[in-house]
């Protein structure tokens, strides 16, 4: 490794108000969870603040339950957590399905829902699931000596490339999914990265449809993509493309076509290119709409 | 899923066989355990830690090196190249044409080039002082495309027959262009060396290498000091695959000078970042086919172009360029063979050995190429292959008589029945007209790999063993050979201990330190058991015909242990040598002519196929490895698990080779070096490997073992890739084989494809 | 900070700050040099250690977070009498290990799959150790040991649960 980890300074609250209360300090701390993105900033000696916050003994962090308006997951759920949780497999198995996407199982046990949603980066891989479940980021702050909190509702949340609508002085508590987004919707989820494990995506993909019975129509979709453009996305052209319409092969490719025209800005990188990007983008749509809807996507027809 | 079995053909056995048997591994236990001690876990009281300042220019003057460290540096030592010289030190890395230097003087000819060495008392002062050494660059205009490069490091020729003639009168003419990337070794320990200053006349370096004496050639050179000055040892060393090879001596060099500098000893390891993009890695190429057939679909003349980019010092890359132009034209017959070779400089990191060292690039580009000519000449690619597969008697592109090439008919065949070739074919028929988005695909590759250096090299090297006499009826074994995970301790003492009838466990290794191992040579090109195993089988033969002289037995009996002790005794007693050595004899009497690439080339000739099974998801391109059926043939196995092993190994860096690892390079660095970009196959990439492992004594190797160990590197990756060709009727003409590359041949072979 | 763990069923204590990483804690302060470094990105897989039973990257974790918690690293996996445990003995006899550097992260993988997993499959073994990169091997001896050890597991034998400390 590089650089010099012996001056790093280390705040280790064991209450959520004295860990906002230092965030709301002039010399702000950087929160780590389960520093899988942060030390391997720290071992290329990039350190990227001199003071920590660690989040390992917030208990209010926690958490994976029902509540009234659906589910709460606690910012400090790990991949494993959302894997074995039996209230996750029931009620958001794709969930369960992007846990098992990330890194490999020593990143899954350390990796959280809050670090890679504060992170931000374009790739994250809950991110484009979160986004399709219609997910909610609860955030708290400290006010005085109360704790106040808010909601930001996932797609206002990344506002630019590795920036969100947290302020500063905030933290992640909670990911909140809303019941209508986990009654009478389904959901389909693909990661292509650059090998099946221990991958950072190339393209990701997370599709969710509500389908009437009578007639068989989507009657609303939710699409998402990470690395794909500067933050995750909400692919609304694509999604507007579908609604009200049969789901068939010819609804996938109008829309993959807007999804391509209008949601999706791929770049060439170090890991792929922008044309690669693209193509597969608008196969994965179809390949996942027709895996939902119950058609064979066009793809090559 | 069944685990891998490998079909091995047993040799009748002696009894109390060693020899043929997995006898527990001599360097096992430790490595299960933690114990064994690599460059980085060795404690080393009072040692300094030591950086690398490296140039970020791939070509360029240096104007100054100014190093005012301030209070960041109060403690540091900084070496340069005005210091190493004002020291009357050699400035020169000595391997084969003496072009390197250990630290750029007044130029830089590639990035990352070492321009300063800094030691201080701890990693994260030396880090401190190293950011205050400035030096001040004249950046010049670099060259980077080997493909336009025009300084020449070497060229080779190859001339058999008319192939003027064979092309003027053929039924068919093919051609076709093929291009390869870097390969990074990707070794788990990175390079690593720790120094200590000269004490009682002796310079000490132990570290994570696979050629003691070369480090030791090289810092006798740099320091100016006689052979016994120096003193060399081989740490347990996490894995070599010939990147370890000569990097070392740049590694040992420099933490030596620091050492010098500071007086203290310094460890001077590097971490993964700097390891890849700072030391050797695979020669890209482009080969070049022009091939001339006769009606019968029978190779009538073979044109080669065979261009390597060697990087910005000559290191290795002529004999990397040797050993590529003598297998460019493959293990096929034909009598008119052209093949020009050219390695050329770029302001790159200089390039150097990887497994195979040249043959997999050309082997990728024949086998692609076979299976085009095959297409275009409408036949069969494995009747196309069996067709022209050397036979016995018949001759290389050298004019080698090879011998034992029906061993490539009977791999052919062997994989060809364990993988169900044709009826698998028409399996993934059926698969893809019932799939709209999954393809699967059949490839198979003939390749051969020559055992030992190239031509003269080894009657050169001139390598030499000994056996020394313990107490208690033991003997160790005494060669400069490294164990980096092939078992090499293992293998040469159950080849001694099989000799002289002794039990294994009668017989000691040690890993290899130059002040107690003669020079068997480096740990490369396949030859530590046909070449080092052998002179070690000969050593044996000559301690048991010493002492049973001694005792007035016959020779060649197998010794219990009290026997032996007794007759050890006597002879010891009696004033005769502890040690017994053996050199290179050249056994198989083998000749080649140097200037025009005439002869036998190696004394052996190894010979595999393999046939690897994909299936390719049309929705990402992604391809997935569902088999890969290897035969190889190894002469014997000496130990089966440890050369499952090896072929097991080897077959998955192809592997990676061919879909994953890609170098990415910008402004002529690598850009992806981390183990994030730069992709590894992990265990769910790797496919199940079935391997059909063929003994065929070779008559001069040790109970007819030849080397192993680069073979199945050779031919894994044009299986795989024309796999893929066949499962997507594409052609695919450079590695890696990315989802990218394919997707992109997918739509130019379908241009309707294009979505609006 | 005084950080007090366990290790390998010791308690061990050192003063290190807090940010150091475990991996550098165990190599350096404790000198338990079984533990090793390869990328220093959480990618290799060759710095893996049990923490509290979980596998995780030690190169990964900071020093205070493993505070009163409990560390199996290689070391710790053979028994105090020096038998080798169950997929070490596995490994051994089916040749799982040939340089040997990724060996201590990779068993240390493996015995949290066989703890957890009765009859692992191929693909669920080779997921669980996607990883632990290893250059020499192939996997191919890898995971003919693993699937061996989880078959010779008996409940009870092998190594110490370690003890669950609440975070």
């Amino acid at each position: 490794m590089r650089g010099d980890l012996a001056a790093l300074e280390v705040l280790r609250p064991r209450r959520l108000a004295e860990a906002l209360a230092a965030l709301a300090d002039s010399d702000r701390p950087c929160p780590i969870a389960g520093g899988t993105d942060l030390y391997v900033a720290l071992n290329e000696g990039r350190a990227p603040a001199r003071r920590f916050l660690d989040l390992s003994r917030l208990d209010e962090l926690t958490g994976l339950e029902t509540t009234p308006s659906g589910l709460r997951l606690g910012a400090r759920t790990t991949y494993t957590e959302l894997r074995a949780s039996r209230l996750v497999r029931r009620r958001a198995p794709v969930l369960a399905e992007m846990a098992a996407s990330v890194g490999a199982i020593a990143i899954q046990n350390r990796g959280t829902l809050g670090g890679s949603l504060g992170n931000a980066s374009p790739a994250s891989d809950p991110a484009p699931v979160l986004l399709a479940l219609d997910a909610a980021v609860e955030l708290a702050a400290r006010d005085g000596r109360r704790v106040v909190r808010r909601r930001v509702p996932l797609d206002r949340f990344f506002i630019g490339y590795r920036e969100t609508a947290a302020r500063p002085d905030e933290l992640i508590v909670a990911v909140l999914l809303p019941s209508s987004a986990l009654e009478g919707w389904r959901y389909a989820y693909r990661k292509v990265g650059t090998r099946r494990a221990q991958a950072i995506s190339k393209v990701v993909a997370a599709v969710g449809l509500e389908l009437g019975a009578r007639p068989r129509r989507i009657a609303a979709a939710r699409i998402a993509y990470g690395s794909m453009a500067p933050t995750p996305v909400r692919a609304r052209a694509a999604e507007a493309a579908l609604a009200g319409r049969a789901p068939t092969s010819a609804a996938g490719r109008a829309a993959a076509r807007a999804l391509l025209a209008e949601d999706l800005h791929p770049i060439d990188d170090l890991r792929s290119s922008a044309d690669y990007r693209a193509l597969v983008a608008g196969r994965l749509l179809e390949s996942l709409l027709g895996a939902l809807g119950g058609f064979r996507p066009g793809l090559d027809d | 899923m069944a685990p891998a079995r490998a079909a091995v053909r047993h040799l009748p056995r002696a009894p109390r066989a060693v020899v043929g048997s997995n006898v527990p591994r001599r360097e096992g236990l430790e490595k299960l355990t933690g114990r064994a001690l690599y460059v980085a876990d060795l404690d080393v009281p009072g040692a300094w830690w030591g950086v690398t300042v490296r140039s970020p220019h791939a070509r360029a003057r240096i104007l100054s090196i100014e190093r005012d460290l301030g209070a960041d540096g109060a403690r540091a030592v900084v070496v340069t190249a005005e210091d190493l010289l004002r020291a009357g030190r050699d400035n020169v890395v000595h391997l084969i044409a003496d072009d390197q230097p250990f630290l750029a003087h007044r130029s830089v000819e590639h990035a990352e080039e070492a321009v300063a060495l800094v030691a201080a008392p701890t990693r994260e002062e030396a880090e401190r002082a190293a950011a205050r050494v400035r030096v001040r660059y004249e950046p010049l205009e670099p060259v980077l495309d080997f493909e336009r490069a025009e300084t020449i490091h070497k060229t080779c020729a190859i001339d058999k027959g008319d192939v003027a003639a064979a092309f003027a009168g053929a039924a068919r003419v093919v051609e076709g262009t093929y291009r390869v990337g870097h390969q990074e070794h990707a070794y788990i320990e990175p390079n690593g060396m720790v120094a200590w200053p000269r004490i009682d006349g002796v310079r000490l370096v132990r570290g994570s290498l696979q050629c003691p004496f070369y480090v030791h050639a090289a810092l006798t050179r740099l320091f100016g000091e006689p052979a016994e000055a120096i003193r060399v040892a081989q740490t347990s060393t996490g894995g070599g695959f010939g990147g370890k090879e000569d990097y070392p001596d740049l590694v040992a060099g420099h933490a030596a000078l620091l050492a010098d500098a500071c007086g203290r000893p310094v460890r001077l390891l590097y971490d993964r970042a700097e390891d890849m993009v700072a030391t050797t890695k695979r020669h890209p190429g482009r080969i070049v086919h022009r091939t001339a057939l006769d009606a019968e679909g029978r190779l009538l003349g073979m044109d080669v172009e065979v261009l390597l980019d060697g990087g910005a010092y000559v290191t290795l890359s002529p004999v990397v360029l040797s050993r590529a132009v003598i297998h460019a034209a493959g293990p096929y017959r034909c009598a008119n063979v052209r093949i020009r070779g050219r390695v050329v400089k770029t302001n790159t990191p200089p390039n150097g050995a990887f497994r195979g060292f040249g043959v997999p690039q050309v082997a990728f580009a024949l086998e692609r190429h076979l299976d085009r000519v095959a297409r275009a000449a409408g036949l069969d690619r494995v009747e196309l292959r069996r067709r022209n597969l050397l036979a016995d008697g018949e001759t290389t592109a050298t004019g080698q008589a090879v011998i034992d090439a029906g061993a490539s008919r009977q791999a052919l065949d062997a994989v060809l029945k364990r993988s169900r070739f044709a009826a698998t074919a028409r399996a993934h028929a059926r698969f893809n007209r019932r799939h709209a988005h999954l393809r699967r695909g059949l490839g198979l590759a003939c390749f051969f790999h020559g055992s030992g250096f190239t031509g003269n090299g080894e009657i050169r090297l001139a390598s030499e063993v000994a056996l020394e006499l313990l107490e208690g009826g033991r003997v160790r074994v005494l060669a400069a050979a490294t164990e980096i995970g092939q078992g090499t301790r293992t293998v040469f003492a159950q080849i001694v201990a099989q000799v002289l009838g002794l039990p294994y466990e009668a017989v000691e290794t040690v890993d290899p330190d130059t002040a107690l191992v003669p020079d068997s040579g480096p740990t490369v090109a396949s030859r530590t058991v046909p070449i080092v195993g052998r002179i070690l089988a000969d050593a044996a033969r000559e301690l048991d015909a010493v002492l049973a002289r001694r005792v007035g037995r016959p020779p060649g009996r197998p010794w219990t242990r009290r026997d032996f002790a007794g007759a050890a005794a006597l002879h010891l007693d009696a004033g005769g040598e502890r040690r017994v050595t053996a050199r290179f004899s050249n056994p198989s009497g083998q000749r080649f002519d140097e200037t025009r690439y005439v002869g036998d080339a190696y004394a052996a000739y190894a010979w595999a196929a393999a046939v690897a099974e994909v299936e390719v998801d049309l929705t990402s391109f992604e391809t997935r490895v569902l088999r890969v059926v290897a035969a190889q043939d190894i002469g014997r196995a000496i130990h089966p698990r440890l050369a499952a092993g090896q072929l097991e190994g080897g077959l998955t860096q192809a592997v990676g080779w061919a879909l994953f690892e890609e170098v990415v390079a910008r402004d002529g660095r690598m850009a992806n070096g981390q183990l994030t970009n730069y992709i590894l196959p992990t265990a769910i990439e790797t496919p199940p490997i079935e391997l059909v492992v063929l003994e065929r004594p070779f008559a001069h190797g040790p109970f007819g073992a030849k080397g192993i160990g680069e073979l199945p590197m050779d031919g894994g990756a044009p299986a795989v890739v024309n796999a893929i060709a066949d499962a997507l009727e594409i052609d695919l003409d450079r590695l890696p084989a990315t989802p990218e590359r394919i997707a992109a041949a997918w739509l130019a072979a379908r241009p309707e494809r294009r979505r609006a | 900070m005084k950080l007090r763990l366990e290790v390998n069923g010791r308690p061990r204590s050192a003063d290190v700050p807090p940010m150091k990483r475990l991996l550098d804690v165990l190599r350096d302060d404790l000198r338990l040099t079984g533990t090793k470094e390869g990328c220093g990105e959480g990618e290799c897989g060759a710095c893996a250690v049990l923490l509290d039973g979980e596998l995780v990257n030690s190169c990964l974790v900071p020093a205070c977070q493993a505070d009163r918690r409990a560390v199996t690293t290689v070391e710790g996996l053979a028994a105090p009498d020096g038998s080798l445990h169950p997929v070490q003995q596995a490994f051994w006899e089916k040749g799982g290990a040939q340089c040997g550097i990724c060996t201590p992260g990779m068993l240390v993988a493996a015995v949290a799959l066989v703890e957890r997993a009765r009859r692992p499959s191929d693909a669920e073994i080779r997921e669980w150790l996607a990883g632990n990169l290893c250059r020499c091997t192939g996997y191919v001896k890898i995971v003919e040991a693993v699937a061996a050890a989880a078959r010779a597991r008996r409940p009870g034998a092998g190594a110490r649960r370690p003890k669950r400390v609440k975070r």
